[in-house]
Order: C-alpha cells, then structure tokens, then sequence
C-alpha cells in the first residue's frame, strides 16, 4: 500500500468507529425512529424541546444504548490498544493483557466482591453499593500486573522471559483462589459469577463514563505516545537502547497503562476475551506491517469498534433476551484466531 | 390507537388508576412466584414478557423470555413497551436494575422470601404494583398455609433436599433456602442446616448424617436415570434412606417457589414426608390450576 495511504488508516479507522458507534445507537429490538433520533438530538442540543411521543426514544438512546455505546468504545480501544502494545513488548504475537495478570487478578478481586460482600464488608459493601465490584476488579487487575512486575525485576532491569513466567505462575495462583472461593460460594453466587466471566454491558451508566475516560482514555494516548519506542523494542533490547530508547522505562511505562486500561474496562465489563489478541492481528494483516505508529491507533479505534458492534449483536440476537458480550466476541474471536494459527503453522 | 399510545406513555399513572384493564396493559413479571401471584390475581391476560425461571401456569410459560433473572436485558426489556415491571428482588445485575430505574421504567420490586408471612408480603407487593385489591388472595394462601400448622408438633423426620447428584458430592440445601424453609414447614429437620445455601456435600457427611427421606425435583431425578438410580450413588447408598428407598421425588417450582401454590404444596410434602398421618384437606382454588 502507498505511504500516502497508509496515513490516512488512523482516520479511516476513526470513522469506522464513529459510524459503528452510530449504528449501534440507532439500531436494537427497541425501535428508534430517525424523526425521533432527530427530536432527540435537538433536545440534547438545546436546539427544541422535545415532543412528548419521543421521551421513550430518548430513554432508549439518552439511558439505556448512550453510556453503552460509549463505555464500549473506550473499553475495547483499551484492550487492543493494550493487546497491541504487549504483543509487541514481548515480541510475541500470542501476547496479551493477560499474561501479565490482568484478567486472572481482576476475576479474583470481582468473585471475592461477589462472595464475601455479604459477610466480611457487609457495612462497606452497602456504602459503596455498585462500586464494590468495579473497584475491586480494578484493583485487583492492578495488584496481580504489580506483582508479577516486581517478581520479574532484578537489579533495576525487567526480562521479558522472566515476567512471562511470572505471569504464568501468578495467573495460577490467582486462578486457585477464585476457584478456592466458588467453592465456597453458594448457588446463586456462582450463577452470578458465571456471568460476570462473560461479560457484558447492559449495566452501562452515564455515571461510569467519566471514570472510563480517565482510567482508559489517558492510558490508550500513553500507549499511543509510546509507538516509537515500541517500533525499535521490536528489533531487540540491544538495538533499542543503541537507538537512544530507554528500555526499562519504556517496558515498565507500557506495562503499567496496559494494566491500567485492561483493569479498568474489566471492572466496568466483567471478562471480554479475544478482542486484546485479535484486533491487532487483523490491522497488522490490514496495514501490512507492525509499525505502531499505525498498528496502535486503527487497532484501539476498530477494537472499540468491534466491541460496540459485538454488544449489539448480543443486545439484539436473543432479543428481549440478551446474550453475554463475552460470548459474542468469543465465538468470533475463536475460529479467526484458529485459522491464523493455522496460516501461521502453515 | 396514536392517541391512546400516546397517553399510555405520557400517564403510566393514569394507567394504575385504570386497574386491570387487560387491553392497556402491558406487564412484565420476573421471578416465578411473582408471575404466578400476577396470575392468580387475575392480571395474566396483560403479561407481555417472563423471566425463564416462570413456568407457572401454562399461559404464562408460552410467552416471551426475557432471560435468566439474575441478567436481566435492559433494552429488551423497554423494546416491549412495558407499564409495570414487577420485579422480584431477586433478580439482578444491581447494575442492570440502576439502568431500569434511571430510564424510569415503572418498577415496583418484590421482596422474596419463604415461609408464610413471606408469602402474604409478595402478595401484597404484587398487588400493590397491580393497583388491585391483594387481601382476599392473601388471605386464602395465609389459611391454607395455616391449616398445616400443626406439623410443627408432629415428630420431625431428618430429611435432605438433594439439588443435583452429578460428578459425585450431592449439591444440598442447607440454612436459608427456600427448600430448607419448605422441609421444616412439613415436618422435616434438614441435616444440612449447618451451612447456609446450595452446597456440594461429601459422601462421608452425607453418611454421617444419616437421612431418613431425601428429597429432589423431578426432572433432576429423570436427568440423573431415575429413582432407583439416584439411590445407587455412593453418598445416597448406605444412608438410612438409601437403603429404605425413601426418595421424596417434588415439582420444583410447585414445592420451592413459594408462591400462591405453596400452602398445598406444603401438605403435599407433608403427606410424602408422613405417609399415613392425618392430613386436612385443603380447599381447591382456582390458581392451583395450570
């Protein structure tokens, strides 16, 4: 592809993700008409004040798909974004915010949210209501990536197998003690870890946007700022720091706000797997290349775009019903990946 | 029909003031004994949407689902349009119920429970969310519950509700459950009741524990292969009731729903717990009827 073109990816890959993000507000088994989309947007415009037969139709777009569409875009530019980032730290297409603990550490906080909010924290899990769980998770998947990160540490240098072996271990452990506390949880509590583990976001709020912009839009623009450096790691330790990168900080930088976003979305989502593995492989096989300058941004735009298409999918599938988010990336995410494996063999 | 949408979705007030006017209605009921009290209150021709936990009666169990209640769907939920959502509080993501609130969704919530106040609380709470009069159905459920009182002075017979048998350890119930509740309210002592909800049990303490009767649903029974097959497994085997064959086999919403049917659902299981003990009969009422 020309250069000149592949300049423009960003962009294209930003529209992708605005028209997504409009479709996805548009459509969904509660019907929307385009006069009441308008009536709507000149309301939240100040422009007129809104007829009375679209107050369902701004119900539907302004509480139930707006934080939605929105929570999902930041969440799934944060895993890709994230999932870029570590593939290309540890030169490893099979990398993701999972081996540094992200995901098993936020699941262990969250089923211990689940599990225990009742007897131990009973005066603090009602204080902070709908919080416990997302600040749990969060500080969880924080907690498993600053561990595994300081085991792997040895005299001020990180090594990149090291820390894969950690987050092996890490992951081991924070698995035997999720499995250690659904053992002691009852029926019910399982059912609802069951589907914390899958995923979804039905309960999106306006509330938790802010949150989300902060904990996983300024760690996506980190990532983004670090697509230089990323680029020389790719050619070695060795030749990044001849290249004048500081390498330490830079693996430690990269670690810590793939950490952050992964956590964050996590604890406002519950698990999403494939979307941090995926999207970064189909925009390298899309630019041609694994240039992060490029690679990084149309990932975090299409993985956001992805994210927001796949919960409409799972808001309008099994409607009324809705299917866990988790499942629909899954189930896209899986067989594309088996068959880049299979080219990859191949 | 615009100008009665219209007011529909500008007066959700109005519209309780109406009272059951099945053709202006439009009800989603969540939790099966929400949805059966719905019925027996006479409201079942305006329920649009269930929860997959309401099987009860018939008619409701054709209509659409909207999923398991502990994920409820926030937008299929107002794609149908509802003027009441009665909730059984039960039901979740905590987040999800938030959701529903905040896009003003006419939500009364149900408390859950069992036992017989409990019992008259739901009714009364559905009621109230119907904008109907609920007394006469509390009533008849309260004297039908009361009838069985006198179980409490007959000899309890230790009993173990079985919830599943697979891969082993029994899942029981233990302390606050509804099944716990519904043995005790038929005469039984619960050797689980050292534990608090659905727990899997080893075989051993099964043993130790030695039930006379154990008592499961029926469909677990027929996924497991059967009674006697049930009683082949290692934990059953060589309880006392294994060995007698005392396998109380139960509905599974009808005995631990604890909803209008539960009074006689409590004689039921009274009758399998007590065989040849001096029942009353209770009268039939219409919501027994699917």
């Amino acid at each position: 592809m020309a250069s000149r073109l592949k300049r423009w990816l960003p962009v294209l890959a930003l529209l992708v993700l605005a028209w997504v993000m409009l479709m996805a507000l548009l459509l969904g088994p509660a019907r929307v008409s385009p006069a009441g989309f308008w009536a709507v947007l000149a309301d939240a415009l100040g422009l007129a004040p809104l007829p009375a037969e679209f107050r369902r139709d701004a119900v539907v777009l302004g509480v139930i798909r707006g934080p939605r569409v929105v929570l999902g875009a930041l969440v799934g530019a944060g895993l890709a974004a994230a999932g870029t980032a570590m593939q290309g730290l540890f030169r490893n297409p099979l990398a993701d915010p999972g081996l540094i603990g992200v995901s098993a550490g936020a699941a262990l906080a969250a089923v211990g949210a689940i599990v225990l909010a009742g007897p131990l924290v009973g005066a603090a899990a009602g204080m902070m209501g709908l919080w416990l769980l997302p600040v749990a998770a969060f500080i969880g998947g924080l907690g498993a990536t600053l561990a595994i990160a300081r085991l792997a540490r040895r005299g001020g240098a990180t090594a990149v197998g090291t820390l894969l072996l950690a987050g092996v271990a890490v992951n081991a452990l924070c698995a035997a003690l999720t499995g250690l506390l659904i053992f002691m949880a009852d029926d019910r509590q399982v059912r609802d870890i069951t589907f914390w583990t899958f995923g979804s976001l039905a309960g999106a709020r306006w509330a938790q946007v802010p949150v989300a912009l902060v904990l996983v839009g300024l760690p996506v623009l980190g990532l983004l700022a670090l697509a230089r450096p990323l680029n020389a790691l790719v050619l070695g330790e060795a030749e990044a720091f001849h290249l004048g990168i500081r390498v330490e900080r830079v693996k430690r930088v990269a670690v810590a706000l793939a950490a952050i976003a992964v956590s964050a979305g996590v604890a406002f989502t519950g698990l999403i797997g494939f979307i941090g593995l995926v999207v970064p492989h189909l925009v390298r096989l899309a630019v041609g290349g694994s240039d992060h300058r490029l690679v990084l941004p149309v990932a975090a735009s299409l993985g956001g775009a992805l994210l927001v298409a796949a919960d409409l999918a799972a808001r309008s599938l099994a409607a009324p019903a809705e299917v866990p988010i988790g499942i629909v990336t899954a189930l896209l995410g899986a067989p594309f990946f088996l068959w880049m494996l299979r080219r990859h063999i191949a | 029909m615009t100008i009665a949408r219209r007011s529909l979705l500008a007066a959700p007030l109005l519209l309780h003031a109406a009272g059951l006017r099945a053709e202006g209605r439009r009800i989603v009921a969540i939790g099966s004994a929400v949805t059966e009290i719905t019925f027996a209150l006479g409201a079942g021709p305006g329920v649009v949407a269930v929860d997959t936990t309401s099987g009860f009666p018939a008619a409701a169990a054709v209509l659409p689902r909207i999923g398991y209640l502990r994920a409820l769907p926030p937008e299929g939920l107002i794609a149908l349009s509802p003027n009441l959502l009665l909730v059984s509080d039960e039901a979740g993501p905590p987040g999800v119920i938030q959701v529903l609130r905040e896009a003003g969704l006419p939500l009364a919530m149900i408390p859950d429970g069992a036992g017989g106040a409990a019992l008259s609380r739901k009714i009364h709470a559905v009621a109230a969310g119907l904008g109907v009069n609920g007394t006469p159905l509390a009533e008849a459920v309260a004297a039908d519950w009361a009838a069985l009182d006198g179980m409490a002075e007959v000899p309890p017979v230790a009993a173990l509700f079985v919830l599943s048998v697979a891969r082993g350890a029994p899942l029981v119930a233990g302390r606050a459950t509804h099944a716990d509740a519904m043995l005790m309210a038929a005469g039984a002592r619960n050797i689980a009741a050292g534990f608090s909800g659905y727990r899997p049990l080893s075989a051993e303490a099964a043993i130790a524990a030695a039930p006379e009767v154990i008592v499961m649903m029926a469909h677990v029974v027929e996924e497991a292969g059967g009674v006697a097959e049930v009683l082949r497994a290692p934990a059953l085997a060589v309880t006392p009731a294994g060995m007698a064959g005392r396998l109380v086999v139960v509905d599974g919403s009808y005995a631990l729903g604890f909803g209008p049917r539960a009074a006689h659902a409590r004689r039921d299981l009274a009758a399998m717990l007590h065989p040849g003990l001096a029942l009353p009969t209770l009268p039939e009422r219409p919501w027994l009827r699917a």
